[in-house]
């Protein structure tokens, strides 16, 4: 049989860690509704039958508690995966986040470790408004001594999600819900990818652009529109938030001279901010442009999809900052976004696109 | 003062000592109908898609929202979670409003702003809906804080599900209401579920009624699906809350028969029997009770009907009116980030 097949992101998730606890005993479970017919949006469902029930550990509605819970059975010998459905819901255990988990290991000298895997799922869409899609990374990736990745494709979600059960460090693990449904090419035995900062995912010299998990997704679209017309972009999925290294986008930008960030979180002290800041630290005289980020603006997700519309960053909105410097044609932009209004295909904006199916 | 001593039975005794007015059973009974209806309507609409946020719905429910709703009054405060919509309309609310607010219209309780998760209409007393479980319930305390500071006579309710339990905010805000001795009113509605958790897996097998007994608040534990049971022991819950007993906990035994978020059925997934529903079913609080008032002929067919047709006839206006309402501007979501 052939090693790669195309597999959702989701079902990468899930044979990664069906993997990785198979192959080290130590790795338990917990999320609410553990064993449920959904099982974390598919992503655990059936690995208790395939690792023991014992393994996979019910969750009360108590996620301060449980993560502290898990975080004292990573200090004495297991490797924890603790699955929540919604990034807000690990809100209630930042508390032991900020002072336990991120802490263990320095303060006590080397002695302690935490490996533990936090999965926090960041989404948006159907009306989920104002408490149930934030994209909360940056508050995570604030803390030195936790490790903070955001995968955006089929292949790294598996590869990552080995990498960080293995890490012995707290990985916090942020899988955006319109990710899930990406299809790719996915090996199927066991590998890790390393928490290893950006892949670059396209070759050009006509700008940098950085972008974060499904956010990747939206850009790589753009990409190849405009590969399409002979302009060639740069383009980085950023995969690892914290510890940040930059190594490769500084070299880029030295080669592009224009840099654009891409948040699925809010502009303000996002993600992007803290890219730009140190990229031109290192870069600065090498810039032709100002550099440009993109993230949500600054107010609470409402319902009401009408409220929505300019609110998330689209492919469209991609392509027109990127058009702002970069030398394209008005009739080829117009063409480009003409396309990629036609691949939306008038789908609306509060549910998935289908479009992304890899290679990736 | 109803102490309950880990017994399940200081139940619905509270029931036997009051006879209802005509009016009030009739008024109990309407109200049960009305959110039966409504729900019902919002389920079969769903697929529609012209509803696009998460619904939680309370079909099974009726009773435990009617009659903590009713027995309290005007100026009575609400704090809810993400199965808001029977609680709300039990306490007054605009259905109107309500239905505009899932269609994500202008003309919702909040403009559309937060959807079916997020219910709120502080001119009515419902004060806010947080769909993390929970999250209200400190806020539920801080609002009889603040009435106690000011020397109103107001109670503020906290309502739970059986998940709630298990947040460590929950016992915070119970040591402190009773600490504070303040107007409280926790509303436990037990319905054995969180999603699709049954509560022995979550929870120990003991009683939920030795936890407010642990915190030194009194309760009464009800089957919160026999509509009398659940309004008797709500006013003597207020009563003892208004003799400046300080708080007090319903525990309501009731069941929710749809999906926990969406408008189908799923006993078809398994995690639940299709016997342990339709023994639930059997005890359906709107239809126990239809039975009980035209046996007392408080109703009749005929009026039953016709009450029915209105219901329904209203449902239909504020639908309507929901559908026929703009969507907010786009420029407006940026308002209000700042008071
Ligand atoms: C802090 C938090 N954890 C998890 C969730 C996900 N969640 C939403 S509703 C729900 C079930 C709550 O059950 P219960 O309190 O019994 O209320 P019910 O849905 O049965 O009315 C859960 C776990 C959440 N909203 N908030
Ligand atoms: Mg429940």
């Amino acid at each position: 049989m052939k090693n790669n097949r195309s597999i959702s992101f989701g079902e990468a998730i899930r044979e990664g860690l069906l993997q990785a606890s198979e192959i080290d005993p130590s790795v338990i479970h917990f999320a609410e509704g553990v064993e449920d017919p959904s099982a974390v949006f598919g992503t655990l469902k059936d690995i208790g039958k395939e690792i023991g029930q014992n393994r996979m550990i019910e969750m009360p509605v108590s996620e301060n508690a449980l993560t502290g819970v898990a975080i004292g059975a990573a200090l004495t010998g297991k490797r924890p995966v603790i699955s929540f459905h919604r990034v807000e819901f690990a809100m209630l255990a930042l508390e032991q986040i900020a002072n336990n988990a991120a802490k263990f290991h320095y303060v006590s000298n080397g002695k302690h470790n935490v490996p533990l895997v936090m999965r926090l799922i960041i989404g948006r869409g159907w009306g989920q408004g104002p408490e149930h899609s934030q994209s909360l990374e940056s508050v995570f990736a604030y803390f030195p001594g936790l490790k903070v990745v955001m995968p955006a494709r089929p292949k790294d979600a598996k590869g990552m999600i080995i990498a960080a059960v293995e890490d012995k460090n707290p990985v916090l693990f942020i899988e955006h819900r319109w990710s899930h449904y990406a299809v790719g090419d996915v090996p199927q035995n066991y590998f890790s990818t390393g928490i290893t900062g950006p892949e670059r995912i396209k070759t050009g010299d006509a700008i940098t652009v950085v972008a974060t998990s499904y956010m990747t997704l939206e850009a790589l679209r753009v990409a190849d529109a405009l590969e399409r017309v002979g302009v060639n972009i740069e383009l980085f999925d950023l995969r690892v938030l914290r510890p940040l290294s930059l190594e490769a986008i500084v070299e880029s930008v030295k080669k592009t001279g224009k840099l654009l960030t891409i948040d699925t979180g809010f502009r303000t002290y996002g993600i992007g901010a803290e890219i730009v800041s140190s990229v031109i630290e290192r870069s600065f005289e090498f810039l032709k442009t100002a550099p440009i980020r993109l993230g949500l603006p600054d107010h609470p997700t409402p319902s009401s999809a009408s409220l929505i519309k300019n609110y998330y960053v689209d492919s469209i909105m991609i392509l027109e900052k990127i058009s702002q410097v970069v030398d394209i044609a008005p009739s080829v932009l117009e063409q480009l976004k003409k396309s990629i209004v036609n691949e939306r295909n008038n789908i609306p904006i509060d549910v998935p696109d289908p479009f992304f199916k890899g290679p990736f | 003062m109803l102490l309950s001593k880990g017994s399940r039975s200081v139940n619905c005794l509270a029931n036997k000592l009051m006879t209802l007015e005509k009016k009030t059973s009739l008024a109990l009974y309407s109200n049960m109908l009305k959110i039966r209806l409504v729900e019902e309507e919002i389920a079969s609409r769903y697929n529609e898609q012209e509803m696009r946020c998460p619904v939680h719905l309370s079909i099974g429910q009726e009773a435990a929202a009617t009659g903590v709703g009713f027995a309290l009054t005007q100026k009575d405060k609400v704090f809810s979670t993400h199965r808001s919509h029977a609680h709300y309309l039990a306490k007054g609310g605009d259905l109107s409003k309500m239905i505009a607010e899932i269609y994500g219209r202008a003309t919702g309780c909040i403009g559309g702003r937060g959807g079916s998760m997020h219910i709120m209409d502080p001119e009515v007393g419902m004060m806010a809906s947080i769909p993390i479980v929970g999250s209200c319930i400190p806020l539920a305390i801080g609002s009889a804080l603040s009435d106690t500071l000011d020397g109103n006579p107001v109670v503020s309710v906290a309502y739970l599900g059986d998940a709630s339990i298990e947040e460590g905010v929950f016992h915070e805000s119970a040591n402190f209401a009773k600490l504070s001795n303040l107007p409280v009113l926790f509303v436990c509605e037990n319905n054995l579920y969180s999603v699709y958790t049954h509560i022995s897996e979550r929870q120990p097998p003991r009683l939920i009624t030795s936890i407010p007994e642990a915190h030194g608040i009194p309760m009464v534990h009800c089957d919160g699906n026999d509509i009398e049971a659940v309004y008797a022991s709500t006013l003597r819950a207020l009563d003892n809350i208004r003799s400046q007993n300080g708080p007090f906990f319903l525990l309501l035994d009731t069941y929710r028969w749809r999906e926990h978020c969406g408008p189908n059925f799923d006993n078809d997934l398994g995690y639940r029997s299709e016997q342990e529903f339709m023994e639930w079913k059997m005890k359906d609080p709107v239809e126990q009770y239809r039975k009980k008032l035209l046996a007392k002929k408080i109703i009749t067919k005929e009026t039953d009907l016709e009450l029915t047709d209105n219901i329904q006839k209203e449902i239909t206006v504020a639908f309507d009116f929901a559908k026929n309402s703009p969507f907010p501007e786009l420029e407006t979501a940026i308002n209000h980030v700042y008071a």
